[in-house]
């Protein structure tokens, strides 16, 4: 068991915007070892291994390589180095051949002008495959191959640069479980050459199946290092939750208003199905679950982004149809995305303009825009949510994170919606306005309106909420009342398996 | 509030210092620069690129581009110029010109959007069939015999000042009341800033983008029509080129090829720039071969500054 230490990181720790993601954690792997990273959503896994795979530098610690500190710059430069990342979502090269992906960065050359050696490329890639016992003819689009051959691919390039340290973030999420054993196979034939592997999962029989050592990380800190054996996947999921948070008694009394949104068999091919719920007026739902478990897709087939492919929706008993997003809307409904920069601001447009652009039309006169109309609702709603800005007319990207989170939720409510969906509402923005945001929800499913708040944060459904439902593989997998849940019931519930 | 669309102004500051600076140079070297007759011939001349790069800021806005501008002249002239052989026909093939471009515009517009191909290739193609159907249109040879009353709209003035200054004017300041002060304008700015955003607001983002590539054409269409007049004939082998002319006086104007940031203001004033620089080089009596070093390193130099502002 004492073999030597490869890769070795202490006290890293990286701050974002509002946030610690990792504070002092140290982490090692050893050779021929496959070590398990566990922990819930925005534990600081992902950014653990963005470090020590060079796409992020840490604000602070250090990086021993077979004992040597070194500095990665680069995803490029830790791949030099012996350390390669598979992402949870490839990003290969379609258009390329598979021997050029491998190759992809040392590809053989030769003379001042970097003559491209193809026979040499193919060799190599032949070579590797067959290391691999994969079938995979070096010559395929790679574009053509499916997500598991892709994943050979990825890893046959990770063996061409003779990485030291493999780290694999949810390898299986994407391939199917015969794929999958492969996949195991070959990673025991790595760790059986000297490979370290390290393996992020959120499935308990694979972790307990693969590795040797577990370390577990809790809100950005590492909680555990244990011998697999030691532990079990109650006792694993007891690390990663901690300590049992006593619920905050948020939502008090279940409301008993009418029934504001009622969903049945909602569903949408390949991301989530056989969904069914319903929010009263006045009640905050939570929605928890893992990353890719399909809460965002529901919430995107409400708000008509990615409308749902069959099932019932009724608004206030009456069933509609929600096609595109101007449904969504003309039925009540607001929809803050997950994704600010994405389906939040128009950054260069002002505040005003953002605030107003989904019911500009309730400040026009036939086409014309009163602006005096315009400017006093939106001045109005940045007063209600204390919106910070030096003016409404400044671009929205300038203002700091919570309060560009504002300015889309004040857009949200400006339309006056029955409906509220919140997606991850107060990621990435800091304590005092994420504090801000909270007393928000509540004033507003008090006045009445149905709130479905989608959140990874244990904490934030079990304060707000007053049902829970979790998503597990784009299923609802359970339902709790938030009075006496228990974030570790929760958890458990989302975990597949 | 207290901050009157300050942000888009400041973005001018530089461009009206430059336009000063380089005014009162030439009228240093040159006593012909400061001249009445001189001014209004410089602004005679920017007229038609003013009018397309007004057109195509929209387009621009949205995050697009059209690359048909100066074919869509040629095929507006030539067909505005077939109905104004008739005597005292002015209304009529003016009317007809526009719509030329309007439509053509449409059509690109529409294969942008439903189809979903890059405006880039769209307008590309659409640059090659309007040349050909010019081409078709007039049997490759330019349509003359205009009547008096049409060819006005061209050399004519009122008060002094030449009517296609004041058809510039006009649609300049449409197109800011337009961009200012309309539901559609606004969104014209949302879709070329965020188009996930514009959609998950309830925007119409395939009908914008046609409404801006139509309205687009249709200023194509006039400024063909206003040449046509200007030159007297039909000419299907007018304008080309005319469309990097019109890019390039809206991107030194502010416009962004991103889309979401430009406007009608710093548009005019990037075509003036462009007009100052060719009439003043032309009083110094440089050769239009090295005009032309002069507008390219122009264009670039003024993006780059912009650029190096927002940092």
């Amino acid at each position: 068991m004492n073999r030597p230490i490869v890769l070795a990181a202490s006290g890293l720790t990286k701050d974002f915007p509002g946030v610690r993601a990792l504070d002092g954690v140290s982490f090692e792997v050893r050779q021929g070892e496959v070590h398990a990273l566990a922990g819930a959503n925005g534990a600081g896994k992902s950014t653990l291994m963005r470090i020590l795979s060079g796409a992020e530098r840490p604000d602070a610690g250090e990086i021993l390589m077979h004992g040597r500190p070194v500095r990665f710059r680069s995803p490029h430069d830790a791949l030099r180095a012996g350390v390669a990342m598979m992402h949870q979502e490839l990003q290969p090269f379609p258009a390329m051949s598979v021997a050029e992906n491998i190759a992809m960065g040392r590809e053989p050359a030769r003379g001042p002008l970097g003559w491209l050696d193809k026979a040499a490329m193919r060799r190599q890639a032949r070579d590797l495959l067959k290391r691999l016992e994969a079938g995979i003819e070096p010559d395929r689009i790679m574009g053509t191959l499916t997500a598991a051959e892709m994943q050979t691919v990825e890893i046959a390039k990770a063996l061409a640069w003779d990485s030291r340290v493999l780290i694999m973030d949810e390898p299986t999420s994407a391939i199917s479980s015969r794929e999958a054993e492969a996949l195991f196979r070959i990673i025991g034939e790595l760790a059986g050459r000297g490979v370290a592997v390290v393996y992020i999962s959120h499935k308990m029989d694979e972790i307990f199946r693969l590795a040797a050592r577990i370390t577990v990380l809790r809100d950005g800190r590492r909680v555990a290092t244990r011998p697999a054996a030691e532990l079990n996947p109650e006792s694993l999921i007891a690390l990663m939750v901690g300590r049992e948070l006593s619920a905050p008694q948020a939502g008090g009394q279940p409301p008993t208003g009418e029934l504001a949104l009622e969903v049945r068999e909602l569903r949408q091919a390949g991301a989530f199905e056989g969904v069914s719920f319903s929010i009263r007026r006045g009640e905050i739902l939570g929605m928890a679950g893992l990353m890719g478990a399909g809460r965002t897709a529901v919430g995107c087939a409400l708000a008509g982004i990615e409308p749902a492919s069959a099932g019932e929706i009724r608004v206030s008993g009456s069933p509609v149809r929600i096609r595109n997003p101007r449904d969504a809307i003309a039925c009540g409904i607001a929809w803050v995305s997950e994704d600010r920069k994405g389906f939040g601001i128009v950054p260069r447009l002002g505040v005003k303009e953002n605030i107003t652009l989904a019911s500009l039309r309730r400040f026009c006169y036939g086409p014309v825009i009163r602006r005096r109309e315009e400017e006093q609702a939106a001045a109005a709603q940045a007063q209600a949510l204390s919106i910070k800005t030096a003016g409404l007319d400044r671009p929205v990207q300038t203002l700091s994170g919570g309060n560009q989170q504002k300015v889309v939720l004040a857009r949200g409510l400006l339309a006056e919606p029955q409906i509220l969906i919140l997606d991850e509402p107060t990621r990435g923005i800091d304590v005092a306005a994420k504090a801000e945001i909270h007393g928000l929800i509540r004033r507003l499913a008090g006045g009445g309106r149905a709130v479905l708040l989608i959140s990874s944060e244990t904490e934030e459904l079990l304060a707000l909420s007053h049902r829970i439902l979790v998503m597990r593989q784009g299923r609802i997998s359970g339902e709790l009342e938030a009075q006496g849940a228990a974030a570790a019931q929760i958890l458990r519930l989302a975990m597949p398996d | 509030m207290a901050f009157p669309s300050s942000p888009r102004w400041t973005g001018q500051a530089g461009l009206i210092l430059a336009l000063v600076a380089l005014g009162g140079a030439l009228s240093l070297a040159t006593p012909n620069f400061l001249t009445v007759p001189n001014l209004i011939n410089l602004v005679r001349q920017i007229s038609i690129n003013g009018i397309l790069a007004v057109g195509v800021t929209l387009v621009l806005l949205t995050g697009g581009v059209d690359l048909s501008l100066g074919s869509l002249v040629a095929l507006s002239g030539v067909a505005a110029a077939h109905l104004a052989q008739a005597p005292g026909a002015v209304a009529f093939p003016a009317l007809l010109g526009m719509a030329t471009g309007a439509a053509c515009g449409a059509l690109s517009g529409l294969v942008v959007t439903r189809g979903g191909v890059a405006p880039f290739v769209v307008t590309l193609g659409m640059m090659t069939v309007a040349r050909g159907l010019a081409l078709v249109l007039s049997g490759g040879r330019p349509v003359s015999n205009l009547n008096p009353q049409f060819t006005r709209l061209g050399g004519g003035d009122v008060a002094g000042i030449p009517l296609p200054v004041l058809v510039l004017a006009a649609v300049a300041v449409i197109a800011h009341v337009f961009l200012r002060h309309l539901r559609f304008g606004r969104y014209i700015y949302a879709v070329g800033g965020n188009e996930k955003a514009a959609r998950a607001s309830g925007v119409d983002v395939h009908g914008v983008k046609l409404f801006a590539y139509t309205l687009c054409g249709a200023l194509a269409g006039l400024a063909g029509v206003v040449l046509a007049a200007r030159i007297t004939t039909g000419q299907p082998n007018a304008g080309v080129g005319y469309e990097l002319d019109a890019i390039a006086a809206a991107v030194i104007g502010g416009a962004s090829l991103a889309g979401g940031a430009g406007g009608i203001g710093g548009t005019v004033l990037g075509a003036l720039l462009m007009g100052v620089i060719n009439n003043g080089l032309d009083l110094l009596n440089v050769s239009s071969y090295y005009q032309q070093i002069v507008k390219g390193l122009i264009i670039v130099g003024a993006v780059w500054l912009d650029r190096g502002k927002e940092k």
